[in-house]
C-alpha cells in the first residue's frame, strides 16, 4: 500500500546531554534539518523546521528560544523574526510559518516524529 | 458640487487632502489642473534633491493617490482661460471644465530682477525639479558659481551650488545683511562669518548692473565699479505671485501682485478662492507652506459646513541653511516705549540670540536665533502663549546654568490650545488627549493620528516631550523596562545583579524576573553578567541567554556561516601574521577584506571549521577579536611619531596599550578608540566612541563620537594629559557607560540623553562628582587581571568545543545549503531571496 510510506514514524535524534539547555541544535534527518530545542526551563522538548521563512536560511536551531505571554517562541539569529515553537505560528506579524515536529523523550534518548520511512 | 483646482502645488494638494478629510467621497466632484508635468512635490525640501533625494522622495502623494481618491487630474496642463459668466475654464489643451467652486492655488515664480544680461546660457532660476535638472547639467563645466540673493531662498540655491561641486560660489545681496526679513545686523554678521567659514563668499550691500558675457555668462559686472568672473549664476531673489490668469479674468489683484483675498480667502468673484502665495491677504503675501496649508484648511472646512476665518499669520520661522540654524520669532525686530533687548554674541563658537522682551519685564516679543535654535519652539510657544518669562528672562535663552535642567517640564505648563505642528495645525490638547485617550504613548503613533510631526519635522521633539510628560502625568512610568519578563532597567537590574552576586541568566531571571525569558532580555542580562565578573560568557549555562553572534563566538553572514576576525591591536600586524592570516583563509576558502577598524575579517567560515581555524590562529599567536560582541572592537592608530615626519607622541604604542588593557569588557553596545599621533587625526578618533589625540603637552581625549548612520563627533573631555591620566580617565568613563546606559545604546546617545551632558560627565569622570572613580578603576583592574581570550578556553574545553557543529547527528557534515559564488577572485555567499 503507498499509503504506508507516508506514516509517521518517531527517528532516533540524540541524546539529552547533547542539546543545550534552554537551546536548540540542528538535526539531520534524510536530506532534511530539523531544529530541536531542550527548554528545560519548562521542561519541554520541540522541535521545527531548521529554515527561516523569511530569507531561506537554515538558522533557527541557532536562534535563542524564551515566551511571549505563555506561548514558548524562538526567534532567528538573522532578523530577529519569532516563531510560535508550539504552533509554527509567526509572532513577528508576517504570514509566514513554520512546521512543527512532536518531541518525545525516553531513558535519555531524543526522538523526532516525522513522515516517512526509517 | 464640481471643485476645480487650478495649481498642484504643496498648498493644492494640502487643500485636496483637507477636503477629503472632511468631507464624504460623494459630495465632491474634484478635479485638479498642475501647470508642471510631476504631481504635486515637496517644494520645501528642494535641496535634498542634491543631496540624494530622488523627484519620487520628494512627491507629496503619487499619482495613484488623486485616482484612488476619485479625484482628476491633469498633469502638464496649464489653465488658460476662465470663462467667469459661464463658471467654465479652458485648459491649453483644449479642454473645457464646469465648476461650481473654484480654487486658485498657483502660487508662486521666481522674481527675476530686470538686470542686462538674464538671458545668457548659465542664469537659472531656483523653482522646480526641471530647473535643478537644467542645473545639475550645467554644473559639470563650471567652477565659478554666484548666487543673486541673500535670503532665505537664495541661501538654499547657495547650497545647492555646494551640494552641486561648485564650492567657489558668491552669495550678492542687494540688502546691508542676509534674511533682512528675518535677522537683523549682528545676527546676519554671525550667519556671514559661519558661511565664509564654509567656503561662500558673501558680497552684502552689492547691486548687480549687468551680467557679462558673449551668449553664455562670464562674469558679473556691479553699480559699486566692481566685478566678478561667475561661469553659472543662479537668481533666488524673491517671489512674484502668479496672478496673471486672475488678472486675465478680471479679479482683482494687488499693485505689487497678488489675488486680493477676503478672510475666507474669496476672491473678488464669491465663487472662487485662492490660496498659498498667489493670494494677497491684508497686504500680505506669505511664501511659507504653514499658513498656505492653514488658507487650505480654511477653504476646506467652508466648504463642508465650517465657518472659519484666516487671520494674520505667524512668520516665526526656523530653518537649517547650509548647516547653520538660523531662527526668527513673533516680532524679530520690535523696538519702542520700554521694549528691551537681551542679546548674546558668541564670535567663539558662531552663537547668536536676541530676545525682545515687554517694558514690565513679563512677556516675550520675538527674537532671533542663528547658530543654535535649540530653544526656539519653547521660545516661539513663549511668544505665543503669553507665557510670564522667568525672573532672570535671560534664562531662555542661556539655559539655567550648572544646574539641573527639565526640558519636558516647560513644554507641559503651556496652555491646551498651543498650537505645537503649525504644518499640520495639531494643539497641545490634541496630542495630549491623543496620548491619555486614545492610547498613541509614541511619537509615530501620534504621527499617526493628528498627524503632527509630519509636516516640517521641526516640532518632533516637543511632541516627544508632550507623550512623556502626558504619561508621567498618568502615573504611568516611563520606565526602559527591558522586557516583559523584566520590569527593570537594564542600569536597575546591573545593580541588582552586582549586589546579589548572581552569575547566570536563569539566577537573575528566577530573582527579579517573570516567565521563561526572551530574546529581548537575554542578551543585555548576558552582557550585564559579563561586564560584571568576567567569566567565561559559554559557561554555567549563559551560552544559551547569549545572541547568537555570542553564542558561537564569531559573526553570523548571509548563508548561515560565519566571519572571523582576529584581534590585531592598533592595527600593527607583523608578516608572519599576516602570512598565517593568508594561510588559514587559503586553507578553508575564506574571503578575505580589510575592516574600516585596521583589521582583517575572513568571511565564509562553516561552524564547524571555527574551532580548527581559531587553534591555528592562536597557535600563531592571535587571540579573539570579539567582532562579534557588544565589546571593545578596535583601537584605529595612524603610524604617529614612529615614522611620522609630523607625529608627536608614539599613537601606534598607545593604541596597543588601550586596545589590550579593554580587550573583552563587555559593554551595552559596541565601543570603538582611536589614537592620533598629530593633529591632522588621520585616525579619525573623534568618530569614535573614545579618541585620543597627541599634542605638544600630552594628549586630548575625546568621547562619545560615532561614526554610522548618525554621526557624531567626540567632544573634549580632558586637554593636555599624560598617558596615565589619560587611561585613568577612560577607565572611570568606561565603567560609567557600561553600568548606566540601556541596551544597545552607544556612547553618542548615550551622552545626548544625560542630564547635562558633557559638562555633567567631566564632573563625574575628572571631579568624582558621584564618588565611584575609585570603584570604577578597581572595576576596570579587575576586568584586567581576569581577562582570557575566549577562543582559547572555548578550543580547549572539549563541552565548549563540541557545540560547533552543524548536525547534532552528523558533526562532520557540513550545512549543504550553504553556498558560494565567485567573485573577483574570491567568494562570495549566494544571494538570498
Amino acid at each position: 500500500m503507498i499509503a504506508e510510506a507516508t506514516s509517521t514514524v518517531w527517528f532516533l535524534a540524540c541524546n539529552v546531554a547533547d542539546v543545550p539547555l534552554n537551546g536548540g541544535v540542528c538535526v539531520k534527518y534524510n536530506d532534511q534539518q530539523i531544529a530541536l530545542f531542550h527548554f528545560s526551563r519548562r521542561n519541554e522538548w520541540y522541535a521545527t523546521q531548521n529554515e527561516c521563512p523569511h530569507r531561506m536560511q537554515m538558522a533557527l536551531s541557532r536562534g535563542m528560544i524564551g515566551t511571549q505571554g505563555e506561548e514558548p517562541k524562538v526567534a532567528c539569529p538573522f532578523h530577529k523574526k519569532t516563531f510560535s515553537l508550539k504552533t509554527g505560528e509567526c509572532l513577528s506579524g508576517d504570514e509566514c510559518a513554520i512546521k512543527t515536529y512532536a518531541v518525545k523523550v525516553e531513558e535519555g534518548k531524543v526522538f523526532i516524529q516525522v513522515n516517512g520511512e526509517l | 458640487m464640481n471643485i476645480l483646482i487650478i495649481g498642484n502645488g504643496m498648498v493644492g494638494y494640502k487643500f485636496c487632502e483637507k477636503l477629503l478629510a472632511k468631507s464624504s467621497s460623494a459630495q465632491f466632484n474634484i478635479t485638479v489642473f498642475g501647470e508642471e508635468i510631476r504631481p504635486a512635490y515637496d517644494r520645501v525640501h528642494l535641496s535634498e534633491y542634491f543631496a540624494g533625494k530622488s523627484a519620487e522622495d520628494l512627491t507629496m502623494a503619487p499619482a495613484s493617490w488623486y485616482a484612488e481618491n476619485n479625484i482628476t487630474l491633469h498633469l502638464g496642463d496649464p489653465i488658460a482661460q476662465i470663462n467667469r459668466a459661464a463658471k467654465t475654464v479652458d485648459s491649453h489643451k483644449g479642454l473645457t471644465i464646469p465648476y461650481d467652486v473654484l480654487i486658485m492655488a498657483t502660487g508662486s515664480a521666481a522674481f527675476v530682477p530686470p538686470i542686462p544680461g538674464v538671458e545668457k546660457d548659465g542664469v537659472f532660476i531656483y523653482r522646480t525639479i526641471e530647473d535643478l535638472e537644467m542645473m545639475t547639467a550645467y554644473a559639470k563645466k563650471a567652477k565659478k558659481g554666484a548666487v543673486i540673493g541673500g535670503g532665505l531662498l537664495g541661501l538654499e540655491a547657495a547650497k545647492a551650488m555646494i551640494d552641486l561641486g561648485i564650492t567657489d560660489t558668491s552669495v550678492i545681496e542687494f540688502a546691508p545683511r542676509l534674511m533682512p526679513r528675518q535677522i537683523d545686523e549682528t545676527g546676519s554678521n554671525v550667519l556671514k562669518a559661519k558661511l565664509e567659514t564654509l567656503g561662500l563668499k558673501i558680497l552684502i550691500n552689492t547691486n548687480t548692473s549687468e551680467i557679462l558675457g558673449d551668449g553664455h555668462i562670464t562674469g558679473m559686472q556691479f553699480a559699486n565699479d566692481t566685478k566678478i568672473d561667475v561661469d553659472m549664476l543662479v537668481i533666488s531673489a524673491g517671489i512674484k505671485p502668479r496672478d496673471e490668469l486672475a488678472k486675465l479674468s478680471g479679479l482683482q489683484v494687488g499693485q505689487r501682485g497678488g489675488i486680493v483675498v477676503n478672510e475666507k480667502l474669496q476672491t473678488s468673484d464669491e465663487n472662487i478662492y485662492a490660496i498659498g502665495e498667489c493670494a494677497l491677504f491684508e497686504g500680505m503675501i506669505y511664501g511659507l507652506v504653514a499658513p498656505g496649508y492653514e488658507m487650505a484648511d480654511v477653504v476646506a472646512g467652508n466648504l463642508t459646513g465650517g465657518d472659519k476665518s484666516f487671520a494674520p499669520y505667524d512668520m516665526s520661522t526656523k530653518l537649517k541653511l547650509i548647516g547653520v540654524d538660523v531662527a526668527s520669532f513673533g516680532d524679530p525686530f520690535v523696538s519702542g516705549d520700554g521694549i528691551k533687548s537681551i542679546a548674546i554674541n558668541d564670535a567663539n563658537k558662531g552663537v547668536y540670540k536676541r530676545i525682545n522682551i515687554s517694558a514690565d519685564g513679563k512677556t516675550l516679543l520675538g527674537g532671533i536665533l542663528v547658530g543654535d535654535a535649540d530653544q526656539y519652539n519653547m521660545l516661539l510657544q513663549t511668544v505665543k502663549n503669553k507665557v510670564v518669562l522667568p525672573p532672570n528672562p535671560e534664562d531662555v535663552i542661556l539655559g539655567s546654568r550648572g544646574g539641573e535642567e527639565n526640558a519636558g517640564a516647560g513644554v507641559m505648563n503651556l496652555p491646551e490650545d498651543a498650537l505645537i505642528c503649525s504644518c499640520e495645525a495639531v494643539t497641545k490638547g490634541m496630542i495630549c488627549s491623543n496620548v491619555a485617550e486614545g492610547g498613541c504613548e509614541t511619537v509615530d503613533a501620534i504621527k499617526k493620528c493628528t498627524k503632527a510631526g509630519t509636516g516640517c519635522g521641526g516640532c518632533v521633539p516637543m511632541i516627544k516631550d508632550l507623550v512623556t510628560g502626558t504619561m508621567k502625568a498618568q502615573g504611568k512610568i516611563i520606565h526602559n523596562v527591558l522586557c516583559e519578563h523584566f520590569n527593570y532597567s537594564r542600569q536597575e537590574l546591573f545593580d541588582l545583579v552586582k549586589i546579589n552576586k548572581l552569575k547566570t541568566y536563569n539566577e537573575v531571571l528566577n530573582m527579579f524576573g517573570k516567565g521563561d525569558g526572551c530574546e529581548l532580555c537575554k542578551p543585555p542580562v548576558a552582557s550585564i553578567l559579563a561586564s560584571l565578573w568576567n567569566e567565561i560568557i559559554l559557561k554555567k549555562g549563559n551560552d544559551t541567554a547569549q545572541d547568537s553572534n555570542d553564542r558561537f563566538l564569531a559573526n553570523i553572514q548571509k548563508g548561515g556561516t560565519y566571519s572571523v576576525v582576529p584581534r590585531i591591536p592598533g592595527g600593527e600586524i607583523t608578516p608572519d601574521k599576516l602570512i598565517v592570516i593568508g594561510q588559514v583563509a587559503k586553507k578553508y576558502n575564506l574571503y578575505t577584506k580589510i575592516t574600516g577598524g585596521q583589521r582583517i575579517d575572513l568571511f565564509g567560515a562553516h561552524l564547524s571549521d571555527l574551532p580548527a581555524i581559531w587553534e591555528e590562529l592562536i597557535a600563531a599567536g592571535f587571540e579573539s577579536g570579539h567582532a562579534y560582541g557588544k565589546s571593545l572592537r578596535t583601537v584605529k592608530s595612524c603610524v604617529g611619531s614612529t615614522w611620522c615626519r609630523f607625529g608627536l607622541h608614539d599613537s601606534v604604542s598607545f593604541a596597543i596599550k588601550v586596545e589590550e588593557r579593554y580587550r573583552g569588557l563587555r559593554s551595552p553596545h559596541k565601543l570603538k578608540g582611536g589614537v592620533s599621533g598629530c593633529i591632522r587625526e588621520c585616525a579619525e578618533a573623534q568618530s569614535k566612541d573614545f579618541g585620543i589625540i597627541a599634542t605638544e603637552k600630552g594628549w586630548n581625549l575625546y568621547v562619545c563620537g560615532n561614526g554610522g548612520s548618525k554621526p557624531q563627533h567626540a567632544l573634549l573631555i580632558a586637554s593636555d594629559i599624560d598617558e596615565e591620566t589619560c587611561i585613568k580617565y577612560l577607565d572611570r568613563f568606561l565603567m560609567f557607560y557600561v553600568k548606566t546606559a540601556d541596551p544597545l545604546t552607544r556612547t553618542a546617545t548615550w551622552l545626548n540623553k544625560m542630564e547635562g551632558g558633557i559638562a555633567y560627565l567631566k564632573t563625574v569622570v575628572i571631579d568624582d562628582a558621584l564618588g565611584m572613580n575609585a570603584q570604577w578603576e578597581a572595576d576596570m583592574e579587575n576586568h584586567v587581571s581576569t581577562y582570557e581570550c575566549e577562543w582559547k578556553v572555548a578550543i580547549e574545553t572539549p563541552e565548549l568545543r563540541k557545540r560547533f557543529n552543524h548536525f547534532v547527528n552528523a558533526p562532520a557534515e557540513k550545512d549543504p545549503t550553504a553556498k558560494f559564488e565567485p567573485m573577483r577572485e574570491q567568494v562570495k555567499a549566494k544571494d538570498w531571496k
